[in-house]
């Protein structure tokens, strides 16, 4: 177990949990959020703004499924558009969660155990919101399942050398797997549910999810060598997701996306959006639900950390894209970085400059990674420059390639916005869902952290 | 303890303690006194139970790898097989079986079949889904998942003798010993 480091500098981050805690009050605060709170008007409030936002979906869906995929901006040569953007922007805002969850616990590293079941949420709810962009882009939805492999009386079968495909495995095992993971870890905290529940009906919906859960000490030896393989085994499949992700720009020949700097670049963009959202949704968090003395400044210290680091790795990318667009000596490969520093979308360039390499210099101060405030602005700056990442990549190659006959131009319609705030409703929904029927916090991780929870045996008597 | 419970109805005695130190101490003594079926409940894993109940159970580990391996073999022989048999597709004369392009849905395949079995495998060795347990009928019990720490010797070890079992308990200084209703 990690212990409390005393860091020289005169901000005190304090250490991973307020000290003062003890084995029965941290279960009884982050389960008496589920079980004894009562419902509030700022939470219901929350609820039904998303849900309406919700709605935005339902109505974009419904109008795309009438009228075909021609209601979006997309085109020729923009064939993608947010459909693409948006995917990849929300499997990215996934990662951090299996990071957290995954290689901060193969690390060692005990302050993940505050905020590991929130992130956890948040890719799940991340990863819906983005399966659902490529399926409607089929524009078909209701033959999705024509993208897995099956036997069937058409005699097809799908192509194995696409990474379209790779796209397929890569974000099903990832949903699969994040939920199993998420499912595991959840598993003693409802039984601590099912136990101090008063009401009936919680005890039997508890009981029955935990599965019969009994703290016994066999059944958490075999728990914990489960949770330590599949940390493991999630750990190269986050690489992997937003590598095969990657794969889908630059195995095609297309100026921009062509290039072997991809994989690494977005894995570390999706890391670094994905910590923003953290830092988006614990803030409020954890200040409307007085969780200060669980989810620390350290943590909040912490995370701007890797945001700050992650942010370093994507300026890199940002530079080499540059670089060798002009070192290439490949006509196209220049025009199209002149083009998208020039260009009809230069804006979006330069904003998301701003945005993703500018504005999280601020975080090498400590003063601001501490101040819950400026810090949950910034990270909001980091999300939108993120999207305009994406939107960047997506459009500012397809739009002008090879050849200037085929050349045009992409704006989004209303329909496109629609879909999009639509899965921002439906991930706020979910969040707010979420923290009202699921501890939103590692229970039973949060004890390991303790004093009391060390292991000192009496003298033998 | 009163006695109240005819030896039939009984499922075993267990004792309650306040620390965890208390309870790994408590666990070893068990264990060296000779009994086998007993077991420890703890609201946290606590690792050095492992060493004092003799728990080295590896039998998630391998069937992961065992999961893990039949997804790698699986996931490349379904491409191959749709790639080279079921849909070949002459490219320029390129190779059916392409290894480096069929890397992504091996390793996912790999990924998703080794961590399925490892939950899966986990949930069954422990006996899980098990909605009735008697340890549940101590009263005290609902604490093993909040802050107290139990340990419970079963009437099924041979050792297990009604009262001198509950005197051994008693030597460990628990801060309560009760008994089991099956």
């Amino acid at each position: 177990m990690l212990q409390p480091v005393e860091l020289p500098d005169k901000i005190h981050v304090g250490t991973v949990i307020d000290e003062s805690h003890s084995l029965a009050s941290v279960s009884d605060k982050v389960g008496g959020i589920v079980l004894r709170r009562k419902i509030t008007l700022g939470w219901v409030f929350g609820l039904l703004i998303s849900f309406a936002v919700l709605q935005n979906l339902m109505a974009g869906a419904t109008w795309l499924l009438i009228k075909g995929v021609g209601v979006w901006g997309i085109n020729i040569p923009v064939g993608w558009g947010f459909a693409i953007i948006n995917f990849v922007w929300w499997i990215g805002i996934g990662h951090a969660g299996t990071l957290i969850s995954a290689i901060l616990l193969l690390l060692n590293q005990s302050w993940r155990n505050a905020i590991n079941r929130f992130a956890e949420a948040m890719t799940l709810f991340a990863v819906m919101c983005a399966g659902m962009f490529p399926v409607l882009h089929t524009g078909r939805p209701w033959l999705a399942y024509w993208l897995l492999p099956y036997p069937n009386t058409m005699g097809m079968w799908p192509q194995f050398r696409s990474p379209l495909l790779w796209d397929v495995f890569a974000v099903s095992t990832y949903l699969t797997i994040s939920a199993v993971f998420w499912y595991v870890g959840l598993l003693p905290d409802l039984a601590t549910l099912r136990d101090s529940a008063k009401g009936n009906t919680a005890k039997v919906v508890y009981g029955a999810l935990s599965m019969g859960w009994r703290n016994s000490a066999r059944h958490w030896q075999r728990y914990e060598k489960a949770s330590l393989l599949l940390a493991g085994l999630a750990t190269p499949l986050v690489v992997s997701v937003h590598t095969v992700v990657s794969f889908d720009f630059a195995v095609s020949i297309i100026p921009g996306w062509h290039t072997t700097i991809f994989p690494p670049y977005f894995v570390a963009g999706a890391i670094y959006s994905g910590f923003a959202m953290v830092l988006t949704l614990m803030i409020p968090v954890r200040k409307f639900y007085g969780l200060d003395d669980i989810i620390t400044l350290r943590h909040l210290n912490n995370m701007a950390k890797v945001t700050l680091a992650t942010a370093l790795i994507v300026a890199y990318g940002y530079t080499f894209e540059a670089f060798f667009g002009y070192f290439s000596a490949d006509t196209y490969e220049k025009f199209m970085i002149w083009n998208r520093m020039t260009g009809p979308y230069a804006a979006f360039y330069w904003a998301l400059i701003l945005c993703n390499i500018i504005t999280p210099q601020f975080l090498w101060s400590k003063k601001i990674r501490t101040s819950p405030g400026i810090l949950w602005i910034i990270s909001i700056i980091v999300n939108i420059g993120m999207w305009l990442e994406r939107f960047v990549i997506v459009v500012t190659s397809l739009h002008r390639d090879f050849l200037p006959s085929s050349w045009g131009i992409y704006w989004p319609t209303i329909w496109d916005w629609a879909v999009y705030t639509g899965t921002l409703g439906l991930f706020m929904t979910l969040i707010f869902l979420f923290v009202r029927v699921l501890p939103m916090i590692t229970i039973f991780e949060l004890r390991m952290l303790l004093p009391g929870a060390r292991v000192k045996e009496p003298a033998a008597q | 303890m009163s006695v109240h419970t005819s030896e039939e109805r009984l499922y075993g005695l267990m004792a309650e303690f306040e620390t965890p130190g208390e309870l790994v101490l408590a666990a070893r003594k068990t264990r060296l006194a000779g009994f086998r079926k007993f077991d420890a409940y703890t609201p946290y894993p606590i690792h050095e139970l492992d060493d004092a109940m003799d728990l080295h159970d590896n039998r998630v580990a391998k069937y992961t790898l065992i999961g893990g391996l039949l997804g790698c073999i699986g996931g490349f022989s379904l491409a191959s097989w749709v790639s080279a048999v079921a849909w070949p597709l002459n490219i320029g004369g390129r190779p059916l079986i392409s290894i480096p392009m069929f890397i992504p849905v091996t390793f996912e395949c790999t990924i998703l079949i080794g961590g399925l079995t490892a939950a899966i495998s986990m949930i069954l060795m422990n006996g899980l889904p098990s909605p009735y347990h008697p340890v549940f009928n101590v009263e005290r019990f609902v604490n093993a998942s909040r802050s107290k720490f139990f340990l419970c010797i079963e009437c099924a070890d041979d050792q297990f003798d009604r009262k001198n079992t509950e005197e051994f308990l008693l030597s460990l200084h628990p801060e309560e010993v009760a008994e089991v209703a099956q």
